[in-house]
């Protein structure tokens, strides 16, 4: 019988640190078997609980897309004792990775439409897997028009900066990127909040397109009255929820919203599915 | 269906013989209350017993168990990989489990034993038990087993039903496991069928008759989760609680838990060990955040998630048996039918659009 708790073995191949804080790392890892990777077949959306032996584990988003072969990229915050001990290990160190699980970004609906992302702050990981996986030579002809539209507090705060300023320069992708504020003369992209700027470049919404939004709470709640007045259905709304998790596979019982497992039955919703769930997130 | 009748004058005998093939559980009294333990050699289930404090869930499910082991000592060439601790998943029997507490491993089992996962410690253990079920001739004030998809002779999750008679314990044989064990008991006499099966139909409609609580779940189905969900009575049952879990610790139905890694030197575990959506850190985020952040809120969790998010996820009814635990343990006196009463009798005070 598989034990779905078990962790596959993973080597620390490199860290990167991604924002002036220090406190946002990006881990990637390399399977030590390579039949795991065969079997760890995701979809950009899908997370994976980071295991390490001695602490515990943590559901953490896959930022890396299903396209980029060999490795697996994790974006992590410094928040408690599982993420602060990773942030202290090193290059080489064993740890392990469990999944992929949960439900993902519903690419098959979203074939042939715009495709809107709108994330603020580090809840970027799973929408940068998203942006690779579109960009790339062979899906790109599958989605019309690509916005996305990310802030962070400062320029310092944005993770991913060389993909940033590599996905500004290209022709096929609408980059809007954003701070909250900033001093830095050279800054050339916008200031404001994620749903000021929304509001501003976001296309209207229509049957044809869809918006992916991650970001913290507060940055969710004001830009959905700003998707009502671009008339986004909210069918074609599409968000990523966060619980307190341990299994990550429906069995342990700690992530309901309602009936829904946000571990198994998402982290992925559409605000439609949301307006009929308890609001207890 | 085959019947069986031991004497029970032969009964200690044949658990005897058990002791060889199985490892045994039953209920002891332990101080002031029963509950289920390994019985030694020479020991049986005691007769006196109503129901034990706790279920006997731990015997398949215990409330900490190890999942996996690994070292943490750089000089081993497999240092920090995780290998599975698998139990000792010999033949056990559980003799002398009410049907109410049988039936609850079936509702347990939907989470338990899916298509999509399987839980391999869960599944493991309870394979390799067989449940002797013994019918209920006298159910306590607080139990509604009958309303609850259970009751006191209920058969579902039993391999053997024994029915206490007086001087003999008729068997009701329901599996191929059941049967099999009750040849290596050595308990093989037939029961006349008729007469027997006429004896356990009285005992059983007598009981049936003393269980006078009862739930109503007729409407729980087609009630709004939202309208549920933001009905106003949750405060005032609420009031008194004091999210001590107890509630959850003794019921056969309530399965949640945690994931820990424990330490010692360099030697590492990681194990399981039962939560409760009454405690506070059960949904806590590292972030601070924490959506249920009153005892309201989680007291709402449980008894939703029992009457409400388990019949529409599973469409086998609620997840309670109605064995009455919870109603007899609680120390402030909260009561699952009066919430199920108050739940399947809800009618939000203004449709919602
Ligand atoms: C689907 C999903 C995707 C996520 N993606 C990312 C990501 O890409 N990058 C990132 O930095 N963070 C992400 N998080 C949040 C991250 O899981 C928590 O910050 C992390 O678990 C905190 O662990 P800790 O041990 O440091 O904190 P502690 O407060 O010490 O937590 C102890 C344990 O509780 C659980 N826990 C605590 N907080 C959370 C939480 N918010 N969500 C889930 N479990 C929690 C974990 O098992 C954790 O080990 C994600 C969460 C979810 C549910
Ligand atoms: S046993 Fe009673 S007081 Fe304790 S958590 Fe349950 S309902 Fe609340
Ligand atoms: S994390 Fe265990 S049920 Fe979702």
């Amino acid at each position: 019988m598989q034990n779905p708790y078990l962790p596959y073995p993973v080597r620390i191949d490199d860290i990167i640190t991604e924002t002036e804080d220090k406190n946002l790392k990006t881990f990637k890892l390399v399977f030590l078997n390579p039949a795991d990777e065969e079997n760890f077949s995701f979809q950009a959306g899908q997370f994976a609980e980071l295991s390490i032996a001695g602490k515990g584990e943590i559901p953490i988003g896959i930022a890396s897309s299903p396209t980029e072969k060999g490795f697996l990229a994790f974006t992590v915050n410094k928040v408690g004792l599982v993420t602060t001990h990773l942030h202290n290990m090193k290059v080489g160190d064993i740890m392990g990775v469990r999944g992929p699980f949960g439900n993902w970004y519903p690419w098959d609906l979203m074939e042939n439409k715009n495709v809107v992302i709108i994330g603020g702050g580090f809840a970027f990981t799973t929408l940068r897997s998203s942006i690779v996986y579109m960009l790339d030579p062979a899906n790109r002809s599958k989605f019309k028009d690509i916005h996305v539209i990310y802030g962070a507090r400062t320029p310092g705060m944005l993770l991913y900066g060389d993909e940033l300023s590599a996905w500004e320069k290209r022709d096929d992708i609408n980059m809007h990127i954003t701070v909250d504020a900033t001093d830095d003369p050279d800054w050339k992209y916008n200031i404001g909040f994620v749903p000021t700027i929304t509001d501003q470049k976001a296309p209207a919404g229509d049957e044809n397109t869809y918006a992916i939004v991650c970001g913290p709470p507060i940055m969710i709640k004001f830009t959905q009255p700003v998707l009502d007045k671009l008339q986004y259905d909210h069918d074609h709304i599409i968000m990523s929820l966060e619980m307190r998790m341990k299994c990550g596979i429906g069995i342990c019982g700690r992530c309901n919203i309602g009936k829904e497992y946000v571990c198994k039955d998402g982290p992925v919703f559409t605000l439609g599915q949301l307006n009929n769930m308890p609001k207890e997130y | 269906m085959k019947c069986v009748k031991i004497d029970k004058k032969l009964f200690a005998g044949g658990i005897e013989r058990l002791q060889t093939s199985y490892r045994l559980f039953g209920p002891v009294k332990d101080n002031n209350f029963h509950d289920f333990q390994a019985l030694h050699v020479g020991e049986t289930p005691d007769p006196t017993m109503l129901n034990t404090r706790l279920s006997p869930k731990s015997i398949v499910y215990p409330q900490s168990e190890l999942m996996f082991e690994y070292s943490l000592d750089d000089s081993k060439k497999d240092s920090h990989i995780l290998k599975e601790i698998v139990a000792d998943n010999s033949p056990r029997v559980v003799i002398g489990i009410r049907p109410c507490d049988a039936k609850a491993f079936l509702l347990v089992q939907h989470n338990f034993d899916t298509l999509e996962y399987k839980d391999p410690y869960w599944v493991r253990a309870y394979e390799a038990t067989t449940f002797v079920g013994l019918a209920c001739n006298t159910p306590c004030s607080t139990c509604f087993c009958t309303t609850a998809g259970s009751g006191p002779f209920h058969e579902a999750g039993s391999d053997v039903l024994l029915v206490d008679t007086g001087d003999y314990y008729v068997a009701k044989i329901i599996t191929p496991k059941g049967e099999n064990l009750f040849k290596l008991a050595g308990w093989e006499e037939e029961a006349g069928s008729d007469n027997a099966a006429g004896e356990i139909e009285n005992l059983k409609q007598a009981a049936e008759a003393r269980i006078t609580t009862r739930v109503n779940t007729d409407k729980l189905r087609e009630k709004r989760t939202t309208d549920l969900f933001d009905a106003s009575f949750w405060e005032e049952f609420a009031f008194s609680c004091i999210n001590c879990g107890t509630c959850t610790y003794v019921c056969p139905t309530c399965w949640c838990f945690d994931i820990q890694d424990e330490v010692s030197k360099t030697a590492g575990v990681r194990m399981r060990n039962w939560d409760s959506c009454m405690y506070p850190l059960f949904t806590y985020h590292g972030s601070g955040h924490n959506p249920r952040d009153n005892k309201t809120k989680r007291l709402r969790q449980r008894f939703m998630h029992k009457l409400k998010y388990y019949v529409d996820k599973y469409e086998k009814g609620i997840q309670c048996v109605g064995c009455g635990r919870c109603i007899r343990f609680c120390p402030v006196n909260i009561d699952i039918r009066k919430l199920c009463e108050a739940m399947n009798n809800f009618e939000p005070a203004q449709k919602s659009i």
